[in-house]
């Protein structure tokens, strides 16, 4: 292998070009731009104005709260309904490729065209209404759209997918004969959940809910067609939404989108942490 | 530890769809017994065993500890309950505990006191020689490390059955010995019942009170390593023990002599003369008697190290020609074919070299000789 030992040819090194420049363009670029942008006023000088300005506006700075009321929450939920879920499903069950289908459906289909659909399924004259109250359970018409319980759930259809995908790919990884060893030492199948499975899923399930907790907070059509954006799911997303295209103030817009990155960073810094604290080993041992 | 005397396993059978990986396994264990199974991969030998600890649910049959019904495929006792170990071809070991926590899974789940696990870890770990690597990952160990641990993990408690799926099939060659004598070595002290599985007769030979030698699900033998080795069953046992040199051939005369069977077999390579010890009930013996007079054709086995380069006075001659001679270190293994009768193959093992397309005489003793008639169901010989 000496081949591998020896430096890269300058000629290899040039394949790297077009991911580089695709990264400095569409990534670092724009980021470092709005960071500047955020650090301006719209005269070009330097300022501070833009975040002083968020976080003194009760109406801007009450969005965090809001926007964390609804991703944190629906991302605890779709995680936890994901690992049992994938714990079911770790060795294939009858069906699985019809119940992967309508779980990567609404991925595909895009946020817009299931909130549209919602918006008629679960509305005031939906079905889903017409069978509660067919059914006896209410004699109204059920509130689920134009409110908290919408905007949850159409974040909740999209991200649970991924959630779930990523953590059946994660588990059933784990060396199935880990499990045989946990219940041959005396472990019932609830012990060798906890003790075995749920450490060792521990990266995957941090890995889920950062990404599906990046996907919630950033929530905006969700917000817009299911909830009451202008009230009490004015999400963050739409704040900064407000700012550049109602207001046309830019450097505002850039401010508050730097303001989502950081809480973002942190909640996933927080997940980190507690990964590493709950899990030390080594990456999963495989077969052989 | 619940103290028994003999595990015993009745008409155990597992199927999968059509297949059937176990078919009607009947076999006694008594306690501090050594049992190996034997068997080419695909033998159900794996399965067999699985389905003693439960882990695999049997389709039919039943699994008694004394009196004791653990199992008669409707009601069985899980496998966490059945206090049995169980090592792993590719260790399972949990990688998120250290070697003391993995050493310690079993004893912790039964509520033992802090200082009773302590001790019985430290002590686990001294009889497997690894004293100071308790705080260690097992991803920071060698594979025999790590299997050493995994058998420490089982018999921290003190399991009434020990059972090893091919626990040294992952190891280099020069570690499989090793672990092998200590295996040896550990048996000999705890004295654990123990079934081990592999596919290694060098293995199987070594550790085993008896060998169980199975195929398609079948048992095709049970007996001590001597037995198995000297005298096989059927000729699927003997090719799997080293047989080889089979060859059809009708007999042309039998007789009875001094408690032996004489057989003379005309094969195409020539005229064989066989000394069978086949004893009175021996099913082998029956089936040879049938084909003498059914006049059947019959098929050897001769082991390579048997047949002797260099000629000999007397009967079972060979004339070969060599054309495959490899150089094994302590002898030559050669490929040979008689003259006359290119599709004769022999195979021998010589200390004097013999080089490519010389002719040579060979010879291998009468009582050398294994003759198997062809059976339709492959007997079943059992040493009690």
């Amino acid at each position: 292998m000496r081949a591998a030992l020896t430096r890269p040819k300058a000629g290899a090194m040039a394949l790297l070009v077009p991911a580089v420049v695709f990264i400095l363009l569409l990534f670092l670029y724009p980021f470092g731009y709005g960071l500047y942008m955020s650090l301006t006023d719209p005269g070009g000088a330097f300022s501070l104005g833009n975040y002083t300005r968020f976080f003194q506006d009760a109406r801007d700075f009450r969005t965090i709260g809001v926007t964390l009321g609804i991703s944190v929450p629906v991302t605890l939920i779709a995680v936890a309904l994901a690992v049992p879920l994938a714990y079911h499903m770790r060795r294939g069950v009858p069906g699985e490729r019809l119940i992967s289908f309508f779980l990567i459906v609404p991925v595909t289909l895009g946020t817009v065209l299931i909130s549209e659909g919602m918006l008629t399924f679960m509305g005031p004259n939906g079905w889903l209404n017409q069978l509660i109250m067919a059914l006896g359970l209410s004699k109204t018409p059920v509130r689920f759209t134009h409110n908290y319980a919408g905007v949850a759930i159409s974040v909740g259809l999209q991200g649970f997918p991924y959630a779930f995908l990523m953590l059946l790919g994660y588990i059933s990884g784990i060396n199935p004969d880990l499990e045989k060893a946990s219940q041959m030492l005396g472990a019932n199948k609830w012990q060798t959940f906890w003790k075995v499975l749920f450490p060792l899923m521990v990266p995957g399930i941090a890995i889920a809910f950062c990404l599906n907790f990046v996907m919630a907070f950033s929530v905006f059509p969700s917000a817009v067609l299911l909830g009451q954006p202008s009230g009490p799911q004015r999400v963050i997303a739409y704040a900064a939404y407000q700012w550049a295209f109602e207001k046309f103030n830019f450097n505002a817009a850039a401010a508050i989108s730097m303001i989502m990155a950081v809480i973002e960073l942190v909640v996933i810094a927080f997940i980190l942490a507690w990964r590493s604290k709950m899990y030390k080993g080594a990456s999963i041992v495989g077969k052989g | 530890m619940k103290d028994f005397k003999c595990i015993s396993v009745r008409g155990m059978t597992k199927r999968f769809g059509d297949k059937v990986a176990v078919d009607n396994f009947s076999l006694e264990f008594g306690k501090e017994e050594f049992v190996t199974f034997l068997g080419p991969s695909g033998c159900g030998k794996s399965t067999a065993l699985n389905c003693i600890t439960g882990l695999i649910p049997i389709t039919s049959g039943e699994i008694f500890i004394d009196d004791e019904c653990i199992d008669d495929a409707h009601r069985s006792v899980p496998p966490e309950k059945r206090e049995f170990g169980m090592v792993f071809q590719n260790y399972a070991l949990f990688p998120h505990l250290t070697v003391k926590e993995n050493v310690a899974f079993g004893l912790k789940l039964r509520k033992l006191g802090k200082a009773e696990v302590e001790r019985r870890v430290g002590d686990a770990l001294r009889l497997v020689h690894l004293e100071g690597y308790a705080s260690k990952f097992p991803a920071q160990m060698s594979g025999g490390e790590q299997q050493r641990v995994a058998i420490a993990r089982c018999i921290v408690l003190e399991p009434r059955l020990l059972l090893l799926d091919e626990p040294l099939s992952n190891l280099d060659a020069k570690l499989r010995v090793e672990l092998r004598y200590e295996l040896k070595a550990l048996h000999e002290r705890l004295k654990v019942t123990t079934i081990y599985v592999t596919h290694d007769q060098t293995e199987a030979l070594a550790l085993s009170d008896r060998i169980v030698v199975l195929r398609l699900g079948k048992i095709q033998q049970v007996g001590t390593p001597e037995r198995i080795f000297s005298d096989p069953a059927n000729p699927f046992v003997a090719d799997f023990v080293g047989f080889k040199n089979a060859w059809e051939g009708r007999i042309e005369s039998l007789e009875e002599k001094g408690g032996a069977l004489c057989a003379r077999v005309r094969t195409k390579g020539g005229l064989l003369e066989a000394r069978l010890s086949y004893s009175e009930g021996d099913p082998r013996r029956a089936d040879i008697v049938a084909a003498y007079k059914s006049g059947q054709s019959v098929t050897t086995a001769i082991r390579p190290e048997d047949i002797v380069a260099g000629a000999r006075s007397g009967s079972n001659v060979l004339r070969c020609i060599a054309d495959l001679v490899e150089y094994q270190g302590h002898a030559n293994s050669i490929s040979a074919c008689i003259k006359g009768c290119e599709e004769s193959r022999v195979d021998l093992r010589s200390v004097s070299s013999v080089s490519y397309g010389e002719s040579f005489d060979a010879s291998v003793a009468p009582d050398k000789v294994l003759l198997f008639a062809p059976s339709p169901e492959a007997p079943t010989v059992g040493v009690p």
